[in-house]
């Protein structure tokens, strides 16, 4: 399937066009955050409090960046888990978070919440970190500093390679692809 | 006697983890091209072709095969004939591992108390140490990364000798199909089977350091290892998850004698970033 190129931020009614298994490039912004990030960002939201970064549109990438190395402007960036974050994801998704990129599986309630809000979630290749960083032309720390690889960083993509995993119908490409190759337990 | 420098121990271990952080072992390149030709989706080897990729990028650029550059694992097999000298034999070892970690660029992924102090360490220790006193003169070091994708995935079960072998496969079947795309597929499956609740964990985490060219001495066992492979490929689960033939490239077991009472079943996942480097001093 021809790769389909996005910018980002990107809005509801291209998210709601995008479909399972089409594998896109994205260019522009991305947020980083992950499990330490993740529930300072739900302690926020709980206490009514303004977060760091308006989520309106935006992407959130599940990464623990290794440390740059010199002449890079960062180190091997590859996915984390997501479903260590599906407990606090669906409050994010309500206050118009757009794209999530991770690898591996999703809860029912974080699938609800995408087709509810319309969110795509993005899958990168997992242990693929040094091929993906080539696609990161830069990175700052945005917020909370003390969490080191942990903290909120804001990359800049170019072709960032990722394949939509989960649409806004809820079409999940981890139960699509292994139905096809499965073979009957003997 | 011999006498050994503890300072050579830190040496070893300071560039086992660099090594083993950069550079694929040449077994699993040789198995992620021949997975690629076996795969049959062609999803599968687009991911397949860009991990090949990514391999080649980290051993060039020097730089991490993934940003999770694990915690630390060391099996320490020391002969009993051997003097160590010149400091505390762990804290060699974890002096090794913050020297790789600081210096090599790779992530700290260490928080000091599970519960009550996620503090970060700084410096990738402690490291996890596994000490066997064997014949001899010499040290011999197993270095792991392990990535936690994989680890969160790993399972233990005390199943009961009634259970047999058809109960090991069902629970080596059920936890990777469990798995799915978590552990980042294709996988290298180590199954500790037998000795008590901890022995069997230790013995599927040593399964996940040896070469995949090899197989299980005893044949019954060898045969179990292929089996499982063919029926952990027949989930359809695939590179990365998304559907393929391409699933695991490898299932290593281990047994030990046991209880009369009890049939211990571990199973360590390990994703297909599978660093390891063995070296003796």
């Amino acid at each position: 399937m021809q790769e389909r190129r996005l910018t980002l931020p990107f809005d509801e009614e291209t998210a709601r066009s995008l479909r399972v298994g089409q594998p896109a490039l994205l260019t522009g912004i991305i947020y980083t955050a992950r499990d330490a990030a993740h529930k300072r960002l739900i302690e926020l939201v709980d206490a009514g409090e303004p977060l760091p970064i308006d989520l309106r549109n935006q992407t959130l990438y599940y990464v623990g960046p290794a440390p740059a190395s010199p002449g890079h402007a960062v180190g091997s960036a590859g996915p984390t888990t997501s479903y260590r974050m599906d407990p606090y994801t669906p409050k994010l998704l309500a206050l118009g978070l757009r794209g999530m990129i991770g690898k591996g599986l999703r809860s029912q309630p974080v699938i609800d919440a995408m087709k509810q809000y319309g969110a795509v979630y993005f899958g990168a290749v997992g242990g693929a970190a040094a091929l993906i960083a080539r696609s990161i032309e830069s990175s700052r720390v945005i917020a909370y500093p003390d969490l080191g690889a942990e903290a909120i960083h804001e990359f800049v993509v170019r072709d960032f390679p990722v394949t939509v995993i989960i649409d806004t119908l809820g079409q999940n490409l981890y139960e699509l692809g292994p139905k096809t190759y499965k073979r009957e337990r003997t | 006697m011999r006498e050994i420098s503890t300072a050579s121990i830190t040496q070893t271990v300071r560039e086992m983890f660099l090594e083993l952080s950069y550079v694929g072992t040449r077994d699993l390149m040789a198995a992620l091209h021949d997975a690629k030709h076996r795969e049959e989706s062609p999803l599968g080897q687009l991911v397949l072709d860009q991990l090949l990729t990514n391999y080649e990028i980290a051993a060039t650029e020097r730089v991490a095969i993934c940003q999770d550059t694990g915690m630390s694992v060391v099996f320490a097999q020391i002969g009993q004939d051997v003097h160590m000298v010149g400091g505390d034999f762990e804290e060699s070892i974890q002096q090794g591992v913050r020297e790789a970690y600081t210096e090599g660029y790779l992530r700290k992924s260490i928080v000091r108390d599970p519960i009550f102090e996620r503090v970060n360490t700084g410096d990738n220790t402690p490291c996890v140490i596994h000490t066997r006193i064997v014949p001899g003169t010499q040290i011999t070091l197993t270095a792991l990364a392990k990535g936690f994708g994989s680890e969160n995935m790993s399972a233990l079960k005390m199943l009961v000798p009634a259970d047999g072998i058809e109960g090991v496969k069902r629970f080596v079947l059920d936890t990777v199909e469990a798995a799915g795309p978590n552990p980042c597929p294709p996988i290298i499956v180590g199954i500790g089977i037998g000795g008590s609740f901890e022995q069997s964990a230790v013995l599927a985490k040593e399964c996940t350091a040896l070469p995949l060219d090899q197989k299980n001495p005893d044949e019954r066992y060898a045969a179990l290892e292929d089996e499982l492979l063919e029926r952990i490929n027949a989930l359809g689960i695939g590179p990365s998850g998304t559907g393929g033939t391409m699933t695991a490239l490898k299932v290593h077991i281990r047994q030990a004698a046991t209880h009369i009472a009890g049939l211990p079943v571990a199973v360590n996942i390990c994703c297909h970033a599978a660093r390891h480097a063995t070296r003796t001093i």
